[in-house]
């Protein structure tokens, strides 16, 4: 089969577009799920969303919509355990981790159905997604991205310090339940596409990965959304193509693709992060007394190769330990 | 009209009381130190003022309005006692700066003129300007407090609450803060700074009220930091003074002799 026959195909244009939908709202969501350092949120919500899952198994009714229903509950009620101080964050994500997954095996079981049905939820079936269900994620991922870049000022602040936030007028426990909310979307959003054991990957790598290289809130945000779809556009052409020679699921190429991305940066992230820091402005201090070096070899310029550091009105050049700045003919030591 | 004013203000945390009796008024334009010993209740009562914590009884008004009512929260500028000014997710000096100009913009609307010429400008005054596009997480924990300030300034306020901003920063940025807050007090704001030790920005301070156990006990002229720590202000902190007795009226009595032995008395 071409590559044109291919993307030809009906599921497989369904699928494109419910990948690219969702590989832009999930880290739009999950840029504040981490700066509020609440990375395994989109986990707790996924293992509830399990549960939502299986009563929509048990009762007939489209496991998307009871998903959305019980994952927004439950991110509710993490976030009021949160607030309220009863437990911490960490502790009442666990909670709601053992509870959802437990329950959703269970009521899964009583519903008659097999395993095999609630897998295509826990891994994803991007390529099984009906018409209806790509209407569904692209108008709830429509939803997301809009109120993610729409309230970011409010979202960032009541993020970065709530006690400022408050100060300064905004109800920050509003926006901390939208925030949960609109993870809890994101999590059934993403479901058809990575599964919900794998869902909050995909909200959290591509910002793991551009916070490597961002130097601002905005840039780290728009950055992850273009990972993130990056990684479930092109994970799901790479699987597509696999396909023809082995048995290969778009869901954990999607995510493998996306931790790949955050290998591939890290270093440079290390990298970019250590020059930085040799390149930090000295501190400006009152001068005391006046050392000069000894006989100095060599002469330092812009292009001599030394580091050149910003200190006050002038410029030391290090080596070797020293801090050479010039001074008339002859080096100083600072 | 008084810019703060509180009346037998008091506060408990978790059914214990823990600010008694407050009275306190401060004037426009004023700089006002709240001092005392760690515990002694200068930031809590600086939060009940910020509507952080709730008053449990008497009461509170800021520029004449009773607190539970008051809405105009742009004419308050809030510095929280903070180590750090970062989050999980990098954000430049400018974004931080930029959220404090939050309680003067509206919803889904961009930054106007104004907005941004009162960013730049609060940026410019702590004197970070050159830094404004780097990471907060890389500046030194003294120029993370100043985009703390900034950030407080960008909203134009004309009462500002401080919480130990010089806790832990280094003395050249002390001096920074200090070239700051003059700058604050000369266009007329009104400055309630709780600090431990004034360092050098002892000599912008109008007044000194001082805090000991939720109580305040001394309300008048500028105290240098040793007066402060004043015995007859009740402060145990004594570590920096060369008068060091132990008050050992709260020792118990186990009825050691000296000679250890026990039984002496009988």
């Amino acid at each position: 089969m071409s590559t044109a026959e291919l993307f030809s195909l009906p599921f497989m244009q369904r699928a494109l577009l419910a990948a690219l939908f969702t590989g832009l709202a999930a880290p739009a969501v999950g840029t504040y799920l981490v700066q509020r350092r609440l990375a395994l949120m989109g986990d707790g919500i996924g293992h509830v969303a399990v549960t939502g899952v299986a009563i929509g198994l048990l009762t007939g009714t489209a496991p998307t919509w009871t998903a959305v229903v019980v994952a927004v509950a439950g991110a509710i009620l993490i976030e009021v355990i949160r607030d309220r101080g009863h437990a911490n964050g960490d502790v009442a994500l666990a909670l709601l981790f053992y509870g959802g997954l437990a329950g959703g095996v269970l009521i899964t079981g009583l519903a008659g159905q097999n395993a095999t049905k609630l897998q295509q939820y826990l891994f994803g079936s991007i390529t099984t997604i009906s018409v209806g269900d790509v209407l569904v994620t692209m108008a709830l991922a429509a939803l997301v991205i809009l109120v993610c870049v729409g309230l970011s000022p409010q979202l960032f602040a009541a993020a970065q310090d709530q006690e400022f936030a408050r100060v300064a007028g905004l109800n920050v426990r509003a926006y901390n339940l939208a925030t949960a909310v609109l993870a809890a979307v994101s999590v059934t959003v993403a479901m058809r596409t990575v599964g919900l054991l794998l869902v909050s990957a995909l909200m959290v790598v591509p910002v793991a990965t551009s916070q490597q290289l961002t130097r601002s809130f905005r840039t780290t945000l728009g950055a992850a959304m273009l990972l993130g779809t990056l990684a479930s556009v092109g994970g799901l052409v790479v699987s597509a193509y696999a396909s023809f020679h082995a048995t290969v699921a778009p869901g954990p190429t999607i995510v493998l693709l996306s931790l790949a991305g955050f290998v591939v940066t890290w270093p440079l992230g290390i990298w970019l992060r250590h020059r930085a820091r040799l390149r930090e402005p000295f501190p400006i201090l009152a001068p005391d007394d006046h050392a000069t070096t000894a006989e100095h070899p060599h002469q330092h310029g812009p292009d001599c190769g030394h580091l050149a550091v910003p200190h006050g009105d002038h410029v030391d050049y290090v080596h070797d330990g020293h801090r050479h700045a010039p001074h008339e003919a002859h080096y100083d030591e600072h | 009209m008084s810019v703060i004013e509180t009346r037998d203000l008091t506060v408990a945390i978790g059914g214990r009381p823990v600010l008694r009796g407050i009275d306190l008024r401060v004037e426009d334009g004023e700089f006002v130190a709240l001092m005392g010993a760690n515990g002694s209740g200068k930031s809590t009562l600086v939060r009940a003022l910020t509507r952080l914590w709730p008053l449990t009884g008497g009461s509170a008004r800021l520029f004449g309005t009773s607190l539970d009512r008051f809405h105009d929260w742009q004419r308050v500028g809030f510095v929280p006692q903070r180590s750090t000014a970062a989050s999980g997710v990098p954000a430049s000096v400018w974004e931080v700066v930029a959220s404090g100009r939050l309680s003067r913009r509206r919803l889904l609307r961009p930054l106007s003129r104004a907005d941004r010429a009162a960013i730049r400008d609060a940026i410019e005054v702590v004197g970070l300007a050159d830094r404004h596009a780097d990471r907060v997480s890389q500046l030194s924990g003294g120029q993370q407090q100043r985009v703390l300030i900034a950030r407080a300034l960008a909203g134009e306020p004309e009462l500002f609450f401080l919480d130990e901003p010089t806790a832990g920063v280094d003395l050249p940025n002390q001096e920074a803060l200090a070239r700051t807050l003059a700058e604050l007090k000369q266009r007329g704001a009104t400055i309630l700074l709780v600090a431990h030790e004034l360092g050098p920005l002892a000599e912008l301070v109008d007044r000194a009220v001082v805090m000991r156990d939720g109580r305040v006990v001394f309300d008048g002229e500028p105290l240098d930091d040793h007066a402060v720590h004043d015995p007859s202000l009740g402060d145990p902190h004594t570590h920096h003074h060369h008068d060091v007795r132990r008050r050992a009226d709260h020792i118990p009595d186990i009825g050691i002799g000296p000679h250890g032995q026990r039984g002496d008395r009988r």
